[in-house]
């Protein structure tokens, strides 16, 4: 004990850091504080260092090359001992991560903590989360898999439609005219020298203000901050009633980051790295690529999106967004912080919650996606089939033979893109069947050319017994009455 | 000479010396943009784009849609399989070919053709192309992306070297459809 105090006097001698150090640690905050509120900003640092850290471990076996990466995650995974969980802390860190920060935020927005002065480390606080989405994505194309190389396709296609510059933008991501090497060395040199830089950056300058500026108190309701007054208040605060950051308010930060360090490896442990899927082969066309989790309900809103808005909405919407959170303090930076009287802003993070959760669950079934294989891996349940004539299992033939059941669902089974077809000749009279198979419509191609008038004939059979029991038939009143006797011939005096 | 002249020559001096180090690094920033923007300079120059061979017409029976794959023309060694780039091949009637991007129009994911049916369909978000590359169902705004193709010494050539997206497709045939737009 006596030497260590030795040698860090000695040190701090030539280092002149110790008091300052000190000083730091031991600067008074608000008694509220220290509480379990206010530990997500410190996890999502200690995060940070484990990405760091399994980063670098990484980037001992890894090869950045698009020809050999695919293996060196095979090696990782199979041959280089405890590399799957490598893999796996940094893949599940990444995860961690992100939910972490936004759950920051949420808490930053609901205590109203980026109002006066902190306007600017809420800023930088959104510029994080803007390099922690990049380093999710750029990590998803080191991870160089089917899903990594059409995922790029998926980010060149978005930034191609940026007006005038597009096809550049696509050259200069790609690195060349096609997803290759070169594509994947510039998102490693991204993954690992650029955007690392900007966090490390970023997150020196947001504490630098958290320590400077102090840590939010805790909102009253009632308490109503003006920009006049608040400095003198907040130092009063801190004056009269502060404890010392260390001890008093850290050990909550210790115990709930290792606490998070324990649950991403436990999740390592136990579910293992992602992937990778299949090899970055172009040329396997059988693939339905997929987004991370915190990208999936992009996803969902690229299929739900009508064609004509998906532009507008690719380029737009973001910019809006950003500006959105970069403006929120400046045209919110007085006024109450409690989230008791500010229900607009719990209503805005329940809105927006609701939404991206909404959109994440559908992405986990994807109804908008025809089912590829539906029409040869799922048969027609056998109640459908039963007591039918010829002609009608004729046509459920023609129902599988021409792909329909990709899209149409028979008792939940198949795809989910068009409608259900269980009751559709209950909805729908043999001449609308006819018409909407052969002519589309309504998102459904014509199947005018690729039908014969006999699959035809066979397929809507099939469909016109597609009705639940004691449900009767749609019917064409109008043909009804048209073709009752006393109107059959109709009379041509006026 | 006194102190203040000291003084202001010295920060003359410091003035003149940033200047200085922003002339080096304005000097160096020419050849840093270049190398940065190179796969643009080429892309401008054309000089990705080529006639290459996906072999013999024997393998496009006439009436079908096959698949071919070529070697992208510009590669570098460690490109490995993601040099080898898919496409569509539809031999219309034995005289009359159209080549297709593996690429949906809409977000670039590789569509499938499905011969009994007729239908290229895309597994990412839905979207569903005719035999001919147009537009059926789905989210694209427009028909498949076709290659220019020639057919030279009974081999079949396409002009292709860069990935297809929908707001780079200037160098590609566009499809217009004879039915009417989905809705």
């Amino acid at each position: 004990m006596r030497l260590i105090k030795i040698i860090g006097g000695w040190l701090d001698d030539r280092l002149q850091v110790g008091a300052t150090l000190r000083e730091t640690a031991e600067h008074p905050v608000p008694r509220e504080t220290a509480s379990w509120f206010y530990v997500f900003g410190s996890a999502a640092f200690v995060v940070f260092i484990l990405q760091i850290v399994t980063g670098i471990m990484l980037a001992l076996i890894y090869v950045p090359s698009a020809g050999e990466a695919w293996n060196s995650l095979q090696t990782l995974n199979h041959s280089v001992a405890l590399g799957w969980f490598i893999r796996a802390l940094h893949g599940w860190g990444s995860e961690f991560m992100i939910a972490i920060v936004l759950i920051h935020m949420v808490q930053v927005i609901l205590f109203g903590a980026y109002k006066y002065p902190r306007e600017l480390t809420w800023m930088v606080g959104v510029l994080l989360l803007l390099v922690t989405l990049g380093m999710a994505f750029t990590g998803q194309v080191l991870r160089f898999d089917q899903d990594a190389y059409w995922g790029l396709g998926i980010g060149a296609s978005i930034a191609s439609r940026v007006p005038v510059l597009g096809p550049q933008i696509v050259n200069l991501m790609l690195g060349g005219p096609i997803i290759a090497g070169a594509t994947l060395s510039r998102f490693f040199a991204l993954h690992v020298f650029v955007i690392p830089g900007l966090l490390i950056a970023f997150v020196a300058v947001h504490l630098l203000m958290v320590i400077k500026l102090g840590i939010n108190e805790w909102p009253m309701p009632g308490r109503v901050i003006r920009k006049e007054t608040y400095l003198k208040e907040y130092h009063e605060l801190t004056k009269k009633d502060g404890i010392p950051f260390v001890p008093s308010a850290v050990w909550k930060d210790l115990f709930f980051g290792g606490f998070i360090l324990l649950a991403v490896a436990a999740c390592a442990l136990y579910f293992g790295p992602f992937g990778p899927s299949g090899r970055p082969d172009p040329t396997i066309i059988q693939t339905a690529p997929r987004p991370d989790f915190f990208f999936l309900w992009l996803y969902a809103v690229l299929s739900l999106l009508p064609p004509s808005m998906e532009t507008p909405a690719l380029l737009v919407g973001p910019v809006v967004g950003l500006l959105a959170l970069f403006l929120l303090p400046f045209i919110f930076g007085e006024g109450e912080k409690s989230w008791r009287r500010r229900p607009i802003a719990v209503l805005s993070i329940l809105l927006v919650a609701v939404s991206l959760g909404t959109f994440t669950h559908l992405s986990g079934y994807t109804p908008w996606s025809p089912v590829m294989d539906a029409w040869s891996s799922t048969p027609i349940p056998s109640q459908y089939l039963r007591n039918r004539s010829a002609l009608e299992r004729q046509g459920a033939l023609v129902f599988q033979l021409k792909q329909c059941h990709n899209c149409h669902a028979l008792d939940n089974q198949g795809g989910k893109r068009g409608p259900a077809l269980d009751s559709v000749a209950v909805l729908l009279t043999r001449d609308q069947l006819i018409r909407q198979v052969i002519q589309g419509g309504g998102n459904m191609p014509a199947y005018g050319k690729n039908l014969s008038p006999a699959e035809t004939t066979a397929l809507v059979a099939f469909l016109e017994t597609l009705r639940p029991a004691g449900q009767p038939a749609a019917q064409d009143t109008s043909r009804a009455v048209a073709l009752a006797p006393d109107r059959a011939a109709p009379s041509t005096q006026p | 000479m006194t102190l203040p002249d000291v003084l202001k020559r010295r920060d003359f001096l410091m003035k003149l010396g940033l200047l200085f180090n922003g002339i080096v690094a304005a000097i160096l920033a020419v050849p840093i943009v270049r190398y940065i923007m190179s796969p643009v300079a080429h892309a401008r120059k054309g000089q990705y784009d080529s006639w290459l061979s996906l072999g013999k017409l024997e393998q496009f029976p006439a009436g079908q849609t096959r698949l071919a794959v070529y070697r992208n023309p510009v590669v570098s060694p460690w490109d490995g399989d993601t040099a080898d780039i898919p496409c569509w091949v539809r031999n219309v009637d034995g005289q009359k070919f159209q080549v297709f991007a593996i690429n949906c129009a809409h977000l670039g994911c590789p569509v499938r053709w499905f011969p009994q049916s007729s239908l290229f369909m895309c597994p990412c978000h839905g979207g569903v192309y005719y035999q001919d590359g147009s537009r059926a169902s789905g989210p694209p705004e427009r028909g498949l992306f076709q290659y220019h193709h020639r057919l030279e010494r009974g081999e079949l050539f396409i002009k292709a070297g860069e990935v297809p997206t929908p707001g780079s497709a200037a160098n590609l045939i566009s499809i217009t459809s004879g039915l009417p737009p989905c809705v």
